[in-house]
């Protein structure tokens, strides 16, 4: 789950880091009046969980209260790389002279968390990985010491950090460590993290994704979840237990096991196919769960073909034939079914979807074929 | 020969009065398992399977009970860190974690924590380990019954359930298959088992099935080029899968530049490994 940059800088300066002075606004009006109780200069900041906001004129910088009205009234209507801007963050404008990077997220490599700092901050740091790797600094955490002290130090030297700042950056890495484990994060940033005119270290802009496992165990921030992210049609696979993805295909995949699901993805794909989701309806799923999947797919309107291939070990290949058939049964829809049943009560599952005048194939391969010759095969 | 579990393995399964752990203690008895202990914390001193398994309070109990040598794990997701730690502090050698779901930052203890104590961690998030005809500790389907030459490490289930099966019915059998999960963070890598593979005679060729996500298949592809003489196979799920999305897995992401299948792919194919589209293409390799 991703945090908005409001959100993240309000959990960041509970932790002692320094934010710029400000506020979110929902309306210009109160964009207006957060400007004039700042009595500074402000930017205008879209909240919308995608990079490149600056680029898509989503912050801009606004002089006067009236200024700040008109450039939110703007940057409030916009969409940015699809999603609705619905929130503005007002922040007091600051000077400053130089832009460091501090991030934490867990390496797979070595199982640890990584602390990450770079002296060219300001910019992405896969940007900055990709133009000047020897300007990344990075310390693995001990998972059970947790960050100290001398690895601050280290990451300090390391990005030239004068050592009159040391202290402070200090605080900001202990800071930035304690809301990574707090929060069961999987990212906690700070981009870029500014020396000001008046010599403080002031976190401009962060991000925050929460590990979507661990959530059960922090209520608190569930509430924070922006749903607009998020497909509608994903929305409500959640709510069955399924895992969903949209894509822009046209055949519909209905697959349990994430891997077998990709694969039939690839397989579509490599005979000159394009699939239209992912679609796991995970292990021992019921014919009420199946059926929810079907559903999705049926009511997918770019959908013309649906596949299904299910190796039954735990799931029960007749469960799945009945859910498929109540799905079909209650929507009125003509579309092709291309489906595979393999493994625990496959021949009962077989019976049921070839009684209902659904053909069953045998291979992966023979069913991945069909199913692309189907899409294919039909007008646009 | 085989590798991590055979006829001799004495297993434990922790969780056993779940619904989970009670349906795959009996699946893995009927197979043939040599199960010989449940731990279930406030059950102990109940008996399951029929009134023959035992229950105890703790891992250190049973296995001072019964000299067991493996534990496969389906405790629920939320006590999955305290039960892995128990199990690593009982002594217990090998450790197989079927749950799903578990937090990162708890994995990271627990990998941490058993690197220090010396147990092996299959898993989390893995349908575990099979030594066809021998020993079934996780919840690969029993069918899978025939003996062979070929070892087979995945970081998926059902896409491997579909490989068993389709080598099985092309009359080719599997020394041993080793799911080691789907998850970001794993207690074993492909390389250790790759190694494990490398050194067991009975492993004549290695089938290696990997996903999109992380660089593990990289640094397996570096360990091939060293240290396997055996033959590799191999094919690598999620070609078609959009950047940023976690497909399924936890661990299946493409982030950044990080994770795609095609870099995955090059790595291994540069390695000697040979590679196929698919699980027939990758079958008929090996006809």
């Amino acid at each position: 789950m991703k945090l908005h940059e409001y959100q993240s800088k309000q959990i960041l300066s509970r932790y002692n880091v320094q934010i710029p002075r400000g506020s979110v606004a929902q309306t210009a009006y109160e964009a207006k009046q957060i400007t004039e109780e700042l009595g500074t200069r402000v930017v205008i900041k879209s909240q919308v969980l995608v990079g490149g906001r600056g680029k898509a004129g989503g912050i801009r910088v606004a002089n006067t209260p009236k200024e700040a009205e008109d450039l939110a009234t703007s940057i409030l209507s916009m969409d940015i790389k699809g999603l609705p801007v619905r929130k503005v963050l007002v922040d007091e404008a600051i000077t400053y002279d130089h832009e460091i990077y501090l991030g934490i997220t867990n390496s797979r490599k070595t199982g640890t968390p990584v602390m990450i700092a770079s002296g060219s901050g300001g910019v992405d740091i896969e940007e900055i990985a990709r133009s000047s790797p020897e300007k990344i600094i990075s310390v693995s955490i001990h998972p059970l010491l947790g960050l100290r002290d001398y690895q601050t130090r280290d990451l300090a030297s390391g990005i030239d950090l004068p050592h009159h700042f040391w202290k402070q950056f200090q605080e900001i890495c202990l800071g930035l460590w304690l809301v990574y484990r707090d929060l069961d994060a999987t990212l906690a940033e700070i981009n870029p993290l500014v020396i000001s005119a008046d010599s403080k270290l002031v976190a401009l802009d962060a991000k925050i994704n929460i590990d979507d496992n661990a959530l059960y165990r922090h209520n608190e921030l569930s509430e924070l979840r922006d749903l607009d992210i998020e497909d509608h049609s994903e929305i409500e696979a959640r709510k069955y237990g399924l895992s969903y993805i949209k894509l822009d295909g046209k055949i519909g995949c209905l697959v349990n096991g994430a891997g077998l699901s990709m694969t039939l993805m690839d397989m579509i794909k490599y005979y000159g196919g394009n699939p239209a989701n992912f679609l796991d309806i995970g292990g021992g799923a019921s014919s009420e769960k199946v059926s929810a999947a079907m559903r999705i797919l049926i009511n997918d309107p770019s959908i013309n073909t649906i596949l299904i291939n299910i190796y039954g070990g735990i799931t029960r290949c007749d469960e799945v034939a009945k859910g498929i058939l109540h799905a079909l049964q209650s929507q009125k829809k003509d579309i092709p079914i291309i489906a595979r049943l393999v493994g625990t009560n496959s021949q009962a599952g077989k019976k049921i979807l070839n009684d209902a005048n659904i053909q069953t194939l045998e291979t992966l391969t023979e069913t991945a074929k069909r199913a692309v010759e189907s899409s294919s095969g039909r007008v646009e | 020969m085989s590798i991590l579990v055979n006829k001799n393995t004495k297993i434990i399964v922790q969780g056993i009065t779940g619904d989970e752990g009670l349906f795959h203690a009996t699946q893995m008895q009927e197979y043939g398992s040599n199960i010989v202990a449940g731990t279930s914390p406030g059950k102990g001193g109940e008996w399951v399977l029929n009134g023959k398994l035992p229950v105890f309070d703790s891992m250190r109990l049973a296995v001072d009970a019964t000299g067991a040598n493996t534990s496969v794990v389906f405790v629920p997701a939320r006590h999955a860190l305290d039960a892995l730690l128990e199990a690593i502090d009982s002594g217990i050698p090998l450790v197989i974690c079927i749950t799903e779901g578990i937090p990162i930052q708890d994995m990271m203890k627990v990998k941490y924590y058993g690197d220090q104590k010396g147990t092996r961690i299959i898993g989390p998030n893995c349908p575990g380990v099979l030594t066809p005809g021998e020993c079934k500790a996780g919840i690969i389907p029993g069918k899978i019954k025939r003996t062979g030459n070929i070892g087979v490490i995945s970081r998926s289930g059902t896409l491997t359930y579909e490989i068993l099966n389709s080598l099985e019915s092309n009359a080719l059998g599997t020394s041993s298959c080793v799911g080691i999960g789907g998850d970001p963070i794993l207690g074993s890598n492909f390389i250790q088992i790759l190694g494990l593979f490398e050194e067991d005679p009975r492993t004549e060729k290695i089938l290696i099935i990997g996903e999109i996500g992380g660089t593990d298949e990289e640094q397996a592809a570096e360990f091939i080029a060293n240290s396997v003489t055996k033959p590799v196979l191999g094919m690598i799920a999620g070609v078609s899968a959009p950047s940023g999305k976690r497909m399924g897995h936890a661990g299946a992401i493409i982030e950044g530049l990080n994770g795609k299948a095609l870099s995955k792919i090059i790595a291994l194919e540069n390695a000697g490994v040979k590679m196929a589209h698919d699980p027939d293409e990758l079958v008929s390799f090996l006809k």
